[in-house]
């Protein structure tokens, strides 16, 4: 079950590249990244490409395959006809460094923004106490290998730069819905996913959802509710009158 | 836009002009705004076309103001029917309008339905992704070149999705009682049922299904909610929701051509096309 298949892969740096072909040996049962370190190890020693566990759970090989971002370990070449042309670049949001290997700075530069989990100030770690339902929502989103194909992938900053200083992307708005459905967080963050994390940007097309390898329902589970949670504080008078009236927060 | 793509190194060192979205400066040189090789333009073409065939039709049935009644069966594109200029028995809950409304007395109610699915979350992705192109499909660069999201008017409007929902629950129950009410004759005697009655049925357990699916009845039932634990009553409902809420685009587009099933299938008795089978 060994053949040929013809590779087209992106080579280059932040100044210049392009794609190039390679004909390389397949045999049964590999991945892309099998292919990738094959051309590494036969044609092109140089090749940058990151990867580290080779079992989709590092979140390392993010990458593009016939324009679909993918993890490069968990697409099978058998998903392919041996006919085919596959072509691989690196993510296209994202500045490249080298070859497959981008420069992903701008998801941990969200990551550090979001305020971080605020228990009650009389409980000492260790004292948490938590049912089980009260959490079971939010360990969907705790699943995520941070392989920021979801960032990628959301058009608000892939086809607009621009955006990037306004819009922390569906990996990171999730995090916050996690924290806000969260039974012991303190932080109040509707606000704040709207004002300054750009909620109101994501027009819930789902391209998120479509690619995650951990199949987290994204814009169902985490952005669409938080979207709700928002609409609550800032576009429903109804909820707005209820809770002068009720004194609750 | 930069030359084809080659693997000739000539060309690669010219400096290329950089542009916006994916051709931003930084980001790898790739001339191409999507490599998708699958035929990633028919899932948009398919909504796009049912949408825009479904609107054709609806706007279409509700300006004509006729054939909408059938005795006993009232289409649900004219339920309820508010209007004094309603045929005759037509309008169960009164004619709060009068005679003034020049239009066609769907005109009226229709804005709540349309409303309630203009702004539902599967549909704005659906005519996000097949009208406005934002995105064509996932990985493929948009037309824009700006980009706001649901940030300002009129897109911010979407968030009053959750009063429609509430109207629409109304609705719900008003289309049930149209169902019901076909459990006459055509001279209103009870206890009879006929092919339209079914197709009222299905209507009216199809609308509920949907509506009940809704993302904002989700969050309303219990989605708000920081505890369920405190909340056995709500949370119970929630699960239940989410349920449905998994099949919530389904859904979406089963009611939908089903309302065009009842309206057509009431419309061809109402013209007289052919007699509507009673079962007793
Ligand atoms: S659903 Fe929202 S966050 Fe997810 S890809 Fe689409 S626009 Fe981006
Ligand atoms: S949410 Fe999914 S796609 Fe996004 S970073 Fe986490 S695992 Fe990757
Ligand atoms: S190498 Fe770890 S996810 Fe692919
Ligand atoms: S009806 Fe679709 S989300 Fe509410």
């Amino acid at each position: 079950m060994t053949y040929s298949a013809k590779f087209r892969v992106w080579r280059g740096d932040a100044e210049a590249g392009d794609l190039q072909d390679f004909t390389v040996e397949v045999n049964e049962g590999e991945v892309v990244l099998d292919i990738i370190h094959r051309l590494q190890a036969t044609q092109a020693s140089d090749l940058a490409v990151r990867w580290n566990c080779k079992a989709g759970k590092c979140g390392s090989c993010s990458a593009e395959v016939n324009g679909r971002p993918r993890l490069l370990c968990m697409t099978r070449m058998s998903t392919f006809t041996e006919a085919e042309t596959i072509t691989v670049t690196p993510m296209r949001a994202f500045p490249v460094i080298r070859d497959l290997v981008t420069d992903v700075s701008f998801n941990y530069q969200k990551a550090r923004e979001v305020p971080a989990f605020a228990p009650p100030a009389d409980l000492a770690p260790g004292e948490y106490r938590m049912q089980q339902i009260d959490v079971q929502r939010s360990q969907e989103f705790r699943k995520c290998i941070e392989c920021f194909l979801c960032q990628d992938t959301c058009h608000v900053v892939r086809d607009h730069e621009e955006n990037k200083q306004s819009f922390a992307g569906p990996r990171f708005l999730m995090r916050i819905a996690e924290l806000d459905m969260h039974p012991l967080d303190t932080l109040d963050r509707k606000d704040q996913a709207q004002d300054e994390f750009g909620l109101g940007m994501c027009n819930i097309t789902k391209c998120c959802t479509e690619v995650c390898p951990e199949h987290i329902k994204i814009t169902d589970n985490a952005l669409i509710p938080m979207k709700e949670r928002v609409a609550d504080r800032k576009y429903d008078p109804l909820v707005w009158l209820g809770n002068k009236i009720l004194r609750r927060s | 836009m930069s030359g084809p793509v080659t693997s000739s190194a000539e060309v690669s060192q010219t400096p290329e002009p950089t542009g916006r979205g994916v051709l931003a400066p930084g980001r790898p040189r790739i001339p191409a705004r999507t490599l998708r090789t699958d035929r990633w333009w028919v899932p948009q073409l398919i909504t796009g076309t049912v949408l825009g065939l479904f609107a054709i039709y609806a706007t279409i049935r509700a300006f004509v103001n006729t054939d909408y009644y059938a005795e006993p069966y009232l289409t649900p594109l004219y339920s309820p029917c508010l209007s004094t200029k309603c045929v005759p028995n037509s309008s169960d809950f009164g004619t709060p309008i009068g005679h003034w409304f020049p239009l066609s007395p769907a005109i009226i109610i229709l804005i709540f339905p349309l409303g309630f699915r203009l702004t539902c979350y599967y549909y704005r992705k659906a005519y996000y992704r097949a009208f406005w192109l934002s995105p064509p499909a996932c990985a493929v660069a948009e037309p824009h070149a700006a980009y706001t999201g649901e940030t300002r008017f009129p897109l911010i409007l979407q968030n009053i999705h959750r009063y429609f929902w509430y109207v629409a629950m109304i609705f719900s129950v008003i289309l049930t009682y149209d169902a019901i009410l076909g459990f006459r004759d055509q001279h209103g005697r009870w206890g009879h049922m006929g092919l339209g009655t079914v197709i009222l049925l299905v209507n009216a357990a199809l609308i509920w299904a949907y509506t009940l699916s809704c993302h904002s009845c989700r969050h309303i039932t219990g989605g708000r909610l920081k505890h369920f634990s405190k909340h056995p009553a709500r949370y119970w409902a929630w699960t239940q929701v989410s349920k449905l809420n998994a099949r919530h685009m389904q859904l979406a587009w089963v009611s939908l051509v089903w309302l065009v099933v009842s309206d057509l299938y009431i419309l061809l008795l109402a013209h007289g096309s052919f007699d509507d089978p009673r079962f007793f």
